[in-house]
């Protein structure tokens, strides 16, 4: 079902865990299948310098939230923002059909963790 | 090498050597079909005739009570359709349950664009049914009620002789099916016994072949056949018979009838042993179904915080097979309607893993399984957003 890469990332996930003082935390979810993912950024001049994620999902979210932190570690904001869970579902060799739609979530929760980041940056510049 | 530990009987069963070695004949020696004239035809029409008897013996029925199916689905498709459309003059209401198997639902559904309408009860927190709720839905239309013996998912046993009781109380023309599909081999199927006009049996799941299955359906019960063809089965199910599928499924049955206490117990004990191990090495983790009123081989648990098809993965990299009530590992994308029914939250039911032992299951099996979930649980908490406790 899963091809290697899939399961590469599913066996041995990347960035796995939380980042108390986070600079960004975005949160998906999928309440039809159940699938949920967390992540957290840590932003240096404009730059993501450390990723993490944590997931309650399938073996499809379990790697394409791998997948994705391994994608924009050291990445612009923009850049990140431009990842599409297609990009994810591509650098992991495919996904089958029905697990593209549920679980390929991880880039969403991404760039939610960004507009996050973002959306705390301009509150603290207004009240200067 | 790795240790290989199959853990999901209630999807399939490996064919017993003795079915297996009944069968072979009737492939390549004695091929002929049972509807022909000459010797080797009536060869396989002995065969065919010394299997229904086999099956009648053990359902405690008539050899012309008897109807051979492809399995499980057809027999309860063919229950519920032939049932439903042969008495159509005198109602049109079904009753069943929400926790059935997708055969019965599905075919339910299917016979609601026909002009039926359909009850499908409510059952309490382990899954059952209740015969006062049976009772209570029957109406002046209701002409077919089918509840099953015994539920895949979580093996919770119905009271099947009490329902019966209670719908034939009320009125005696009401037919009434069980899919047997899950208790054979366990529990006692025989059809008075159960107080059932119909019933399903299907042999891949008491170490028969796949592909073949039996309807019972009483004398008299009314009965609209749903393949034409060729009369077989006395004009009730056309189709050449397949005699080596047929002879396999008989003698699996035999040997499993009579082993039915040893197979109880033996099942009991490992999935006693796997119970107690896993409440004692794994927090936050619940038993789904009856504690008791259940098939003895039958554990499905679900473990807070993660989800069933991941720990499927990491059980199959770890060398055990066994299946998921999770959203993730259906094919309509939905979590177990069983489970949801009962009542079980749905993250719990995402997080669900169905273990059913077989006859071959040793406890080394069951230590092997003990040594390796609460790592994979525990890994997959620490990775979980839901986890408070890593």
């Amino acid at each position: 079902m899963y091809s290697d890469l899939v399961m590469d990332h599913f066996s041995n996930p990347r960035n796995v865990g939380s980042i108390p003082d986070a600079d960004g935390v975005g949160l998906e979810g999928n309440p039809v299948c159940g699938d949920l993912m967390k992540i957290f950024i840590k932003v240096d001049d404009d730059r993501i310098a450390d990723i993490k994620f944590q997931t309650f999902g399938c073996g499809a979210a379990i790697a394409t939230s791998s997948m994705v932190t391994e994608i924009v570690k050291g990445k612009t904001l923009d850049e990140a923002m431009k990842v599409t869970n297609r990009n994810v579902a591509e650098a992991l060799g495919g996904l089958p059909g029905p697990k593209m739609h549920c679980s390929n979530l991880a880039a969403d929760a991404l760039h939610k963790a960004i507009e996050d980041y973002r959306s705390k940056k301009a509150a603290k510049l207004a009240t200067i | 090498m790795q240790r290989t530990v199959y853990l999901d009987h209630a999807a399939t069963t490996p064919v017993h050597p003795k079915a297996l070695e009944a069968m072979l004949p009737y492939f390549s020696e004695v091929y002929g079909n049972p509807s022909s004239i000459y010797s080797v035809a009536r060869e396989s029409r002995k065969a065919l005739d010394s299997a229904r008897e086999k099956v009648a013996d053990i359902l405690g029925c008539k050899p012309n009570e008897v109807i051979f199916t492809s399995g499980g689905s057809e027999s309860d498709n063919l229950a519920i359709k032939g049932a439903a459309f042969a008495a159509k003059s005198g109602g049109n209401h079904i009753i069943t349950s929400s926790v059935e198997h997708h055969a019965v639902l599905h075919t339910c559904q299917f016979l609601e664009k026909f002009g039926f309408e359909v009850t499908y009860l409510p059952v309490d927190k382990y899954g059952m049914v209740d015969p006062a709720d049976v009772e209570k839905a029957i109406t002046d239309k209701t002409i077919l009620v089918t509840i099953m013996t015994a539920n895949n998912e979580i093996g919770t046993i119905n009271p099947i002789a009490d329902i019966s009781k209670v719908i034939k109380k009320k009125n005696k023309n009401i037919v009434l099916h069980t899919d047997a599909v899950q208790a054979a081999g366990s529990l006692d199927i025989q059809a008075n016994h159960l107080g059932v006009d119909m019933l399903s049996l299907s042999a891949h799941k008491f170490y028969g072949p796949k592909g073949v299955g039996v309807l019972y359906v009483r004398r008299a019960t009314p009965f609209l056949p749903q393949q034409q063809g060729g009369g077989q089965e006395r004009n009730r199910r056309a189709g050449t018979e397949n005699v080596a599928g047929i002879v396999g499924m008989a003698t699996a049955l035999e040997v499993a009838a009579a082993s039915i206490e040893e197979y109880n117990r033996h099942c009991q004990s490992m999935r006693d042993r796997l119970t107690q191990g896993l409440f004692s090495k794994i927090d936050h983790v619940y038993l789904n179904g009856h504690p008791t009123q259940r098939l003895p081989n039958n554990a499905n648990f679900s473990f807070e915080y993660v989800e069933g098809e991941s720990i499927l993965l990491n059980l199959d990299m770890m060398g055990v097979a066994a299946s998921s009530g999770s959203a993730c590992t259906s094919a309509s994308l939905e979590p177990s309607h069983v489970l949801m029914a009962m009542g079980v939250p749905v993250e719990l039911a995402h997080g669900s893993v169905r273990f059913t032992i077989g006859s071959k299951n040793s406890a080394e099996d069951i230590d092997h399984v003990l040594s390796v979930l609460p790592d994979i649980v525990q890994k997959l908490r620490a990775m979980s957003p839901l986890a408070e406790v890593r």
